[in-house]
């Protein structure tokens, strides 16, 4: 009697191991409450490869844009290349957001678009002749917001900045630097692309899982911190002065080229389209699964509020107030810095609504310690 | 009457049994332990939550506990080892004491950890201090003559785990957990992906089914353990529960903690059994390893059973006799005074919550330390500005530059941790020579409910003083969560 109950018990320890070896390994294959992995393979398929194939079409656009301009620079050209460093740049604002796989390994935001850029150490640098864009002391010399300086601001006027690429020495340090600085945004941006297309594509979709490594999870914690850090604080609170004691219009995107309200707004739609599953290419009114789609899943079991259609109403509001802003920004920090602040609150309420409510209704972690809910 | 009264209790005080649960008990203990303490590290949970964050949050009157810099690491070398020590039973008293106060060291660092079964070790320990779970199986046991422990020394951690489940199970009856079942219409949904289970855990009524008996379970299990009839069935739903839960929840090491220290219920008989096992088991290890000595004559010795100090292997388990032990283990005056007041602090203060006048759920004033383990979900969003009175101006703090994402997160929903990050920014601003103001715009979501601004956000924090008073500049919760 009493062997047979210890046996039972070793028994029921081997199963929990079994059981517990189970869990751990994640075998589980989606369910089919809500299916996470159709919102991933939306994501992926019609939102984020779409998303980076623009991109690099563009950047190769802005390529050739540089090539002409630096091989007879002109008034012309250099309206082209301006053009097509403002469409590259547009594209960006879509996919910045996605900060997971090969884009997370390469840290691809801190080379693409760190602003303001460094126009001292970037002047040494080409100066100089000898540098490795790789480097991370030089994430903010190179990007669009250094393409950005050297076609717009190294010089006060149009003329002055065609004559300094038409008039350079021999080893042409401008011209050499300002390719290499399109040739690392595309290369950058194709290895990307290539992840995707070659495999990544697949570990995306089939991580579908619910614990903190999963895509889901990783996404949309990305999503989210770059909602809060580069485009509320990034675009708007850190030039209106939110979070120092003073404004600092020197920090705004576009500083130069005076695009600063078009790229925001491009960023802030972007965020709004992925937050309801809505594919760039696609004209459709109907979108696809998103966090939109999961939301309204999971309200009607948690017969909570329908936080989607809230979150919905305050990116409108955002963008409706951001309408009445200057095109550049530096203009608008200056002359009314409060229509600023007003953009950031409304910006704000909405960090409340995805980080407070909307990750509680998903039930996605912030990070993974051990944590019993008290 | 009174004194018939007195003489139960002496009686019960001096009875006495063998020292086979204890010493199970220790063993199993020990060895959870030194794997806790290993897992913590391997995770890269030491360097994450000591050593890199740049402030740590302090339980009140604990502030002079902190980190100790790359120190921390041989911190939990030395809890590590006394873990090790308490499972085989090497100098045990000096090991339970070095291992609760490490444990207990560590928890105070950062209250950004606490977790009730990171308490319920540090109390458990700091008991295991006065019980002699050296007795038997032990090195220790080599030199002492006697493998009898009191009655009380097994009972009192029975007492113990009896608390923690039963006052767990009252925790959960409130309106929230019965009537909307919550949290876990919010958790388990999302744990979808988890085979054969994954599929059901969407339906409403395997969610309400799991808090039902989720509150049954921890309210009946110390009684269905106590009970022989029902122990083996009770053990059973104490292995599936918790199974359960480390399947479900992201909760470490606990539940295996809870399963085997389960076993304190069952007779002297298993536990024997058990030591018998480990006997067999250690035996045969030092066959395998070949450091086991060939005696002369060739026989071959089992050299563990000397641990147990038996001269017998357990005679008469079931009907041991205890009468002619008794009275030969006296125990003194003080210690039980002290186990006195140790139990009447356990069992009170979990109340104290109903000094505070609002929402225990929303205010968390009298929360922790209360056995309320996986109640609620909370999110939040504290978002601080500074007003410095210097030269006037206001600026809002990015959390990052100072907290980790999981400082963040729990600081967030609970006010202690808001105050004191308040006084922290009061003071690193005072050191740039700046006088300032802290001022807080938070919400907060509980268990499904819309986000609600948490705290006033025209009260200065830095004029509050930390102290066991309610906490008046929380905004009310504006609803009401009934129950215990």
């Amino acid at each position: 009697m009493r062997k047979k109950s210890l046996i039972s018990m070793l028994i029921a320890f081997s199963l929990c191991a079994l059981l517990i070896g189970c869990s751990d390994d994640e075998l589980g294959q989606s369910g089919d409450n809500f299916d996470r992995e159709a919102m991933l393979q939306n994501w992926a398929d019609n939102i984020i490869i779409p998303g980076y194939q623009t991109y690099v079409d563009d950047l190769k656009e802005l390529n050739s844009a540089v090539e002409l301009f630096t091989t007879s620079p002109s008034s012309d050209n250099l309206n082209s290349l301006r053009s097509a460093w403002l469409e590259a740049n547009l594209s960006w604002q879509a996919v910045g957001m996605f900060e997971i796989g090969k884009a997370e390994e390469l840290t691809l935001i801190n080379y693409t678009n760190i602003y303001p850029t460094n126009t001292t150490d970037l002047i040494e640098t080409i100066a100089s002749g000898n540098y490795d864009l790789t480097s991370v002391n030089r994430q903010d010399e190179q990007g669009f917001p250094a393409i950005e300086f050297l076609i717009y601001g190294i010089r006060d006027t149009d003329q002055e900045i065609i004559d300094l690429f038409l008039q350079e020495t021999a080893e042409q340090p401008y011209k050499t630097y300002l390719n290499d600085l399109a040739d690392r945004l595309e290369t950058m941006a194709q290895s990307v692309l290539g992840d995707w297309q070659n495999g990544y594509r697949d570990t995306f979709v089939n991580n579908s899982g619910s614990e903190s490594t999963s895509s889901v999870n990783k996404l949309v914690n990305d999503y989210i911190f770059y909602y809060e850090k580069h485009l509320r604080a990034g675009k708007i609170g850190i030039p209106a002065g939110v979070f120092s004691s003073e404004k600092s219009t020197g920090k705004v995107e576009g500083l130069y080229s005076g695009n600063s309200k078009e790229l925001f707004m491009a960023g802030l739609q972007a965020m709004q389209d992925f937050f309801n599953g809505k594919s760039p290419n696609s004209n459709l009114a109907v979108e696809g699964e998103g966090l939109k789609s999961y939301l309204d899943f999971v309200n009607t079991v948690t017969e909570g509020e329908d936080l989607g259609a809230l979150i919905n109403v305050q990116f409108i509001a955002a963008r409706e107030k951001a309408e009445m802003l200057s095109e550049n920004f530096r203009t608008q920090v200056g002359n009314n810095n409060n229509l600023m602040l007003e953009t950031y609150d409304e910006l704000q309420k909405n960090v409340v609504n995805l980080k407070v409510d909307m990750l509680q209704s998903l039930n996605i972690r912030v990070d993974f310690v051990d944590a019993d809910g008290d | 009457m009174a004194n018939l009264r007195m003489k139960v209790i002496s009686r019960y005080i001096d009875k006495q049994t063998k020292a086979a649960p204890l010493a199970v008990f220790r063993i199993f203990f020990g060895l959870m332990m030194l794997i806790s303490v290993i897992r913590f590290w391997a995770n890269g949970w030491v360097n994450k939550l000591y050593i890199e964050p740049k402030f740590f949050f302090s339980y009140y009157g604990f502030e002079w506990v902190q980190p100790l810099g790359n120190y921390t690491y041989l911190l939990f070398i030395i809890c590590g080892l006394s873990a090790l020590a308490v499972a085989i039973g090497f100098r045990y008293r000096i090991s339970i004491i070095v291992f609760f106060l490490s444990f207990t060291y560590i928890e105070l660092m950062d209250k950004t950890t606490y977790l009730n079964h990171y308490y319920f070790i540090s109390i458990l320990s700091f008991l295991m201090i006065f019980l002699p779970a050296e007795k038997c199986f032990s090195l220790d046991a080599k030199k002492k003559s006697s493998d009898r422990v009191p009655q009380w020394s097994i009972d009192s951690i029975k007492l113990m785990l009896g608390i923690v489940y039963f006052y767990a199970g009252l925790a959960k009856l409130n309106s929230d957990w019965l009537v909307k079942a919550m949290p876990l219409k919010i958790w388990l949904p999302g744990r979808y992906d988890i085979p054969l289970l994954g599929d059901f855990l969407h339906q409403e009524w395997i969610i309400y089914a799991f808090s039902w008996s989720g509150a049954l379970y921890d309210l009946s299990i110390p009684f269905l353990l106590l009970w022989k009839r029902t122990r083996w069935m009770a053990f059973a739903f104490v292995v599936v529960f918790h199974v359960l839960t480390r399947i479900l929840f992201p909760i470490g090491m606990f539940p295996y903690i809870m399963i085997v220290s389960a076993l304190i219920f069952f007779d002297l008989g298993l536990h024997e059994r058990i030591i018998s096992t480990f006997n067999v088991i250690l035996s045969a290890a030092k066959n395998l390893l070949r450091i086991e000595t060939t005696s002369r004559n060739g026989k071959r010795s089992l050299p563990m059973v000397e641990m147990t100090n038996s001269k017998s292997q357990f005679p008469h388990v079931e009907h041991f006799d205890d009468s002619r032990a008794r009275g030969r283990i006296k125990t003194p005056q003080w210690k039980l005074t002290l186990l006195t007041i140790f139990f009447t602090i356990q069992l009170l203060l979990p109340w104290r919550y109903l000094m505070y006048p609002n929402e225990l759920f929303w205010t968390e004033e009298g929360f922790r330390f209360s056995w309320r383990v996986m109640l609620m979900e909370k999110a939040g969003y504290a978002n601080f500005k500074i007003v410095d009175y210097t030269n006037d101006e206001t600026f809002y703090i990015n959390n990052n530059d100072f907290l980790t994402h999981f400082q963040e997160k729990q600081m967030a929903t609970q006010p202690d941790f808001i105050l004191e990050y308040a006084h922290y920014l009061r003071d690193h601003f005072l050191a740039q020579g700046k006088e300032v103001g802290v001022y807080v715009e938070s919400y907060v979501a509980l268990n499904g409910r819309k986000s609600k601004p948490y705290v006033n956000p025209s009260v200065d924090l830095t004029k509050i003083n930390e102290s066991f008073k309610p906490k008046n500049w929380i905004l009310p919760f504006e609803d009401e969560i009934k129950g215990i």
